[in-house]
């Protein structure tokens, strides 16, 4: 069959077998928030149909400003890279609330969400998947490590492992008594903070072994038990824990870091309605649960833990007491300016030796 | 006039590929590299980009140690592939030569990213080496071998011997038999053969091999970001996280045409210095 023909066939049978408002969901996620199962619910719910692709938040804003916000209809970027790239680039659309089962989604999350995806009154996100980043300990071998800092700790030489990232230079600032996020407006005394980071990391560098840059790098040097320390996810830390015992998720003293991953529509994307159905499918709490126990995080979903299993919960429990919770520090959008300096203090320590 | 008509049917594929794959692409990105950014979504003309370049010690020291580092890999991979050139083109006959061939061939079956995380199987602390010098008694702990420069070198050398054998066993084998012998004759030992003889015969395929080497080692972004360590940074890793992780195009987009630009000399260098021309290396080489 030639492409023209074949593509003639599937138009024809698009038009003659699918219902009324089928489109394609072209959907920009993470690993583990569109499980299979989930999508076969939805397609045969909506008769629309999913395509995925995952990545993450970096690689999810130059896609979409490569190509003006097209090439996708839904995408999920946490919620400090929104306000920063929309109005830099332009690359959402507003959402449209009236069309958000918003009574699916915990209030406060939704609120602190839209507060702050707003550009010129407009929202732009709406909460999905969330969770922390701190430390993942193997308590048998590093039971002192409580903070970022400690990651510095001579007794660990060769056997730290962090990523070379920005929450690497938010956490270490935090647990050094800084308060980076009160200086985001302001890029002088924002530099001062990175230039203190930067010697402390410089000055840790010996004791790093590796610094890990995807997830399955992190979760073999832990569990291989070539590193005994690191910072990462709390679902990495929770996987672990399952394998091995000693290993889990440690909230840091200093606050463990908190993302809200999002729903947004990019600017160029072709089936709204499409995508609007799915934020709503996903947010029922059966289905939001499904996405938990895939991805190891815990959704924006209102009741969804009462349908996840007990291992999560427990594992969940034991690296967040409740005053944890309390602690957890949610990132504020990100200026430009804040994102172009961090980038040179990290190819400075990169570069040091 | 027909024959005019195929001509241009014959030349439409390469000038569409060069012209909507090569030429404009690189056009928008030296546009690119020339703004900077003044506001949010603004930009002006300017040459800013590449004044960072030259006024920050961090790029440029970065791409002094790229550059250095991918010269001491081509020098490595020329040294070793020499001697197993030589032995394809020269001393192996009929089938082993053929088999040798191949061998060489082999691991480019399957991918970069494979063969990269065949290294680090073998080379991490609870690796297959590791565990192989404490099984015989060598070592009486593991021995971590990756995430350092002789980890990346390794790397290196390996992804680009293919390169450097291809071009070196086709000039040698050109080299009649005889003009060795009648060296040998005329009083010359093996060192002098070699010197007067084989390596001045085999120069336009060491040039054209080095060449592919260098470059290749220099736009590398796979090996030094698996295997290298943590003090490792390569200047292809800074054009992405330019481009990736900053959004920073403009300034990613300069550090292209900076990287295009030494690199382009470097090899006129090499080339003038040798005294071979890019004409003869490239034709008789590959």
């Amino acid at each position: 069959m030639t492409p023209k023909s074949y593509l003639t066939c599937t138009v024809a049978l698009l038009v003659l077998a699918a219902p009324a408002h089928a489109d394609t969901l072209r959907l920009l996620t993470w690993g583990g928030y569109a499980p299979d199962a989930v999508i076969e619910k939805f397609e045969e719910a909506t008769g629309h149909t999913v395509e995925v692709t995952l990545s993450n938040n970096e690689e999810m804003v130059a896609k979409l400003r490569a190509t003006g916000g097209g090439g996708f209809d839904l995408a999920q970027p946490s919620q400090d890279r929104i306000a920063g790239p929309q109005a830099e680039f332009g690359i959402y659309k507003p959402i449209d609330m009236s069309k958000i089962d918003t009574a699916q989604i915990t209030p406060s999350m939704l609120e602190a969400t839209k507060a702050n995806t707003t550009v010129d009154g407009d929202v732009y996100g709406v909460p999905h998947v969330w969770g922390t980043s701190g430390l993942i300990v193997n308590a048998a071998e590093a039971g002192s490590v409580a903070d970022y800092t400690d990651l510095c700790n001579e007794d660990l030489m060769g056997k730290v492992t962090y990523r070379l990232k920005r929450p690497t230079l938010i956490g270490f600032a935090f647990a050094m008594g800084l308060d980076p996020f009160a200086a985001y407006g302001d890029t002088a005394a924002y530099q001062d903070i990175l230039d203190q980071v930067e010697a402390k990391l410089v000055e840790c560098k010996p004791v790093v072994k590796a610094y890990w840059s995807g997830g399955d790098e992190l979760i073999n040097l832990m569990r291989s038990g070539e590193t005994v320390a690191a910072m990462a996810w709390d679902t990495g830390g929770w996987k672990l824990n399952t394998d091995n015992p000693d290993i889990n998720f440690v909230a840091p003293a200093s606050g463990a870091l908190g993302w809200v991953d999002t729903f947004v529509l990019p600017a160029q994307g072709r089936a709204d309605d499409a995508a609007y159905d799915w934020i709503n499918f996903v947010m029922q709490p059966e289905i939001a649960a499904m996405i938990t126990e895939e991805a190891g995080n815990f959704t924006a979903s209102q009741g969804a833990d009462e349908f996840v299993n007990d291992a999560l919960k427990a594992q969940y429990q034991t690296s967040f007491p409740p005053e944890a919770v309390d602690n957890i520090r949610w990132y504020p959008p990100v200026p430009a300016e804040i994102e172009r300096i961090e980038g040179e203090t990290l190819d400075r320590v990169q570069a040091a030796s | 006039m027909t024959r005019r008509l195929g001509f241009f049917l014959l030349l439409a594929p390469l000038v569409l590929w060069l012209g909507l794959l090569i030429i404009i692409p690189h056009i928008d990105m030296a546009l690119v590299s020339l703004r900077a950014r003044t506001g949010p979504g603004e930009y002006a003309p300017s040459l800013q980009n590449y004044g960072d370049f030259f006024t920050q010690p961090l790029y440029l020291m970065t791409f002094a140690r790229t550059a250095i580092m991918s010269v001491l890999a081509t020098l490595i991979t020329l040294i070793i592939g020499f001697p197993i050139s030589y032995y394809i083109a020269k001393i192996a006959r009929g089938r082993s030569q053929a088999s040798l061939f191949l061998l060489c061939l082999i691991p480019f079956w399957v991918s970069e990213l494979v063969r990269t995380f065949g290294w680090i199987i073998l080379l991490r602390e609870t690796g297959v080496i590791s565990n192989m010098l404490q099984w015989a008694g060598l070592a009486d702990q593991p021995v971590e071998m990756l995430y350092n420069d002789a980890a990346m070198m390794l790397g290196l050398v390996y992804t680009s011997m293919l390169f450097m054998v291809v071009p070196l066993t086709t000039t040698l084998e050109s080299l009649d038999d005889a003009v060795i012998e009648a060296g040998y004759d005329l009083g010359g030992n093996g060192f002098s053969v070699l010197r007067e003889i084989v390596i001045p015969h085999a120069m336009p395929g060491i040039v054209s091999g080095c060449i592919v080497v260098f470059m290749l080692s220099l736009g590398n972004y796979l090996t030094p970001t698996m295997l290298g360590g943590k003090d490792s940074l390569w200047f292809t890793q800074l054009i992405y996280s330019q481009f990736i992780v900053r959004f920073n195009w403009e300034l990613g987009a300069a550090f292209g045409f900076c990287l295009l630009g030494a690199s382009s000399l470097i090899v006129w260098g090499m080339l003038r210095l040798s005294g071979q021309t890019l004409e003869r290396t490239m034709g008789e080489g590959a």
